[in-house]
């Protein structure tokens, strides 16, 4: 599978009162056509700020190293015209709350082709088939009709389908999902993760799922990266990942799910909570919390390396890999 | 082992509603967001109250500790009605029955110390401010926070933290009930793991009843011993929730178990439920799931259900679970399996002819699970198969 989307090196830095402080610190990660990559890690582990700097959408005064080539366009390196030449029409995303994306007081007509006709040049009835035509794609139902209604007209999970929609009607190649159903009821969810999927393989779509559910993650998406404080903690094949975690940290977000197989048994929490950006420890940054830390592991930042005895690409930020031989 | 077994104190009764019914007003009209629920929760025992956005959860919970005054019923705090909360100064016979909110980012006030905030509790109850403190310090560790913790602002904690901290200020008041609105939802993984754990342990050391509203299925059946699952307004089924979780009778209750997506790496979508829960201004005529429901029959849509007791629940579906009495029930179960194939819209065909392993997980809990083997490699998904084409798709396949 050739890579659509290459990131190699991203740094991140936000200023804060104590300095610039790195929310996401040296990331790589390749996203294949068609197909659906996962970003797990709980919050403050810089999944989002991985996913805004894709689309130049970084808070004043953040600073950003490395690089994200799309077919080898630099999205990092754009500004201006040609970043908006790209945005919504080669990369699109949907964010977690369809009722803050959604502008309130335009119809559902007008948000699904304003972008289009720009991106694309059609005429306005060319858009209003399309923009019928998707809704029809996301199961709205009587999608003539709905394109005159506003986004108060309609439930949250249809208002996540319409958001959808949206980001794809200028048909763009990646789409970036940041928490897509994390406010919705399950039954909806599941709707709407079988959509993403379909369009997958409907239209060569590639997906970054970003999400701290990792059930979400075990249906949709292909190989996960799981993120600890900004930086890379594991990476690899989803099954792989979820059945033999090797890091500490995926194995303590494994645990604390409620497993329906584990019977009434007390959830298991990760002890401490995820350090904030200006208070990232020296080291491993999970060793505070890691049941398995070592002496080393305060002193030498991991890197991600490919995982001894994978067969296939496993990244792993762990020396002492206290979990290789349960795996 | 069942869940009653392990929670001896069942037999005693600290909140009941009655044919508990709530109305609101909306242009005028009359919407019915509960419709005669009846409930018993007991000390030391936690229901979990499950449901889809708009079926009435949080209505009940509200009503349930008078915030929502009742169109019909009762609900009645150790033997004394709950008024709705007027102008006046709640009685203090209700201060046992406390609730913790949703969002710790807006129940909590942020300008108040976190150790005032918990005294409050101790105050009203008699107490005095040095009273309140001290209690306050023994709240905190009983959360598992530092007793420094009551010198800091809530914005200095995070959400797990703070959703400890409110759940300390509603122990301040000493309470043996306690309503949670969806207490965890708004919170990490980790952090809900340890929220979950502490509402549990409280529970069982105090012998405190909880009635926990969640629309996370897989939380509830981690922690509660009984199950109730709402659909607009009625509860349609309610048991002990391995029972109900092992095997769901009312169809609904079966596509929501079959919604959950498993963190197993078998790459499994979850089952679909098409549709969404309807107006409540408008309910549906008879079973009120009957136009989304993949049993459903043609009475379906003319007869009001009622709760029968069936395999160990009770249950408000007469296809499956029919009245004393009446016609003999539909195919439960067995090789015919109706409703697990149609719950991915596939009602006239059968699973094989479509994307074998995508679009259909295996049929909700039927057969009985047997020993599951989660940490061993699934498959992987197979990649779409060469059948399925847009036309397929037009045909009813692959519904999204």
């Amino acid at each position: 599978m050739s890579a659509l989307l290459e990131v190699e090196n991203l740094t991140v830095a936000l200023p804060t009162r104590a300095g610039y402080r790195n929310a996401v610190d040296d990331l790589s990660l390749t996203v294949g056509l068609g197909e659906v990559v996962g970003i797990a890690g709980e919050s403050g582990s810089g999944k989002t700020m991985t996913a805004l700097s894709l689309f130049g959408l970084l808070p004043n005064g953040a600073r950003v190293t490395g690089s994200a080539r799309l077919d080898g366009t630099d999205l990092l390196a754009l500004r201006g015209r040609r970043l908006r030449d790209v945005r919504g029409r080669q990369v699109a995303m949907v964010s977690q709350d369809p009722s803050a994306s959604l502008h309130p007081i335009l119809t559902i007509g007008t948000q699904l082709t304003e972008h289009m006709r720009h991106h694309l040049g059609v005429s306005k009835s060319e858009a209003a088939t399309r923009a019928a035509a998707l809704l029809d794609t996301v199961r709205i139902p009587d999608p003539e009709q709905a394109l005159g209604a506003y986004p108060g007209q309609f439930s949250g999970g249809m208002r996540q389908r319409i958001a959808i929609a949206v980001a794809l009607a200028a048909e763009p190649r990646l789409l970036v999902a940041d928490e897509p159903t994390t406010a919705l009821d399950v039954t909806v969810q599941a709707g709407i993760l079988r959509l993403l999927d379909r369009l997958c393989r409907e239209r060569d779509l590639s997906v970054i799922v970003i999400t701290h559910d990792l059930g979400v993650m075990s249906a949709l998406a292909r190989r996960v990266y799981v993120m600890y404080a900004g930086r890379l903690a594991e990476a690899g094949d989803t099954s792989r990942l979820l059945t033999r975690p090797r890091h500490p940290y995926t194995r303590g977000l494994l645990d604390a799910l409620p497993h329906p197989e584990a019977g009434q048994a007390a959830l298991v929490p990760i002890g401490g909570t995820p350090p904030s950006l200006g208070a990232v420890p020296g080291g491993c940054p999970f060793h505070p919390r890691c049941a398995y830390a070592e002496a080393s592991c305060q002193e030498t930042r991991p890197a991600a390396v490919q995982a001894s005895g994978e067969t296939g690409p496993h990244l792993l930020a762990c020396p002492p890999d206290p979990l290789r031989e349960l795996s | 082992m069942t869940a009653s077994q392990e929670n001896p104190v069942r037999s005693d009764p600290v909140l009941a509603l009655s044919a508990a019914a709530v109305e609101y007003r909306r242009h005028g009209q009359r919407v019915r967001a509960l419709d005669g629920v009846d409930l018993t929760l007991s000390r030391g025992e936690i229901i979990g109250l499950v449901g889809e956005s708009g079926c009435g959860k949080s209505t009940l919970a509200r009503a349930a500790v008078g915030l929502v005054p009742l169109a019909g019923g009762t609900v009645t705090f150790e033997g004394q009605p709950v008024a709705p909360l007027g102008l006046r100064r709640r009685p203090g016979r209700l201060r046992g029955l406390q609730m913790v909110f949703q969002d710790p980012y807006e129940s909590l006030n942020p300008r108040r110390k976190v150790g005032d905030l918990i005294a409050d509790g101790v105050v009203l109850g008699g107490g005095s401010r040095a009273d309140g403190r001290a209690r306050a310090a023994e709240l905190l560790a009983r959360v598992g926070l530092p007793a420094t913790a009551a010198d800091g602002y809530p914005h200095e904690y995070s959400g797990g933290q703070r959703q400890r901290i409110a759940i300390a200020r509603t122990l301040a008041a000493g309470p043996s009930c306690l309503i949670a609105d969806e207490p965890i939802s708004a919170l990490d993984a980790s952090a809900q793991a340890q929220v979950a754990n502490l509402l549990t342990v409280l529970v069982r050391e105090e012998g405190i009843g909880l009635l926990l509203v969640s629309h996370d299925l897989s939380v509830v059946r981690q922690v509660a011993d009984r199950v109730a699952v709402m659909y607009l307004g009625r509860i349609v089924e309610i048991g002990d929730t391995a029972t109900v979780w092992s095997n769901p009778v009312h169809p609904y209750t079966e596509a929501l178990v079959a919604a959950i997506p498993r963190a197993d790496g078998a790459g499994v979508l979850p089952a679909d439920l098409p549709g969404d829960v309807p107006d409540p201004a408008s309910p549906p005529s008879g079973c009120r799931f009957h136009p989304r429901c993949p049993v459903a029959r043609d009475d379906c849509a003319v007869t009001e259900q009622q709760l029968v007791t069936v395999s160990g629940r009770q249950v408000a579906c007469h296809v499956r679970a029919p009245l004393p009495g009446g016609p003999a029930p539909a195919a439960h179960g067995g090789s015919a399996a109706p409703g697990a194939a149609s719950l991915c819209g596939l009602s006239t065909r059968t699973s094989s002819t479509c994307c074998p392993a995508r679009c259909c997980p295996p049929a909700p809990s039927r057969p009985p699970p047997t020993a599951p083997s989660p940490r061993s490699p699934p498959p992987r998904r197979p990649a779409c198969p060469t059948s399925w084409s847009p036309t397929s798709r037009a045909a009813g396949c692959c519904p999204g």
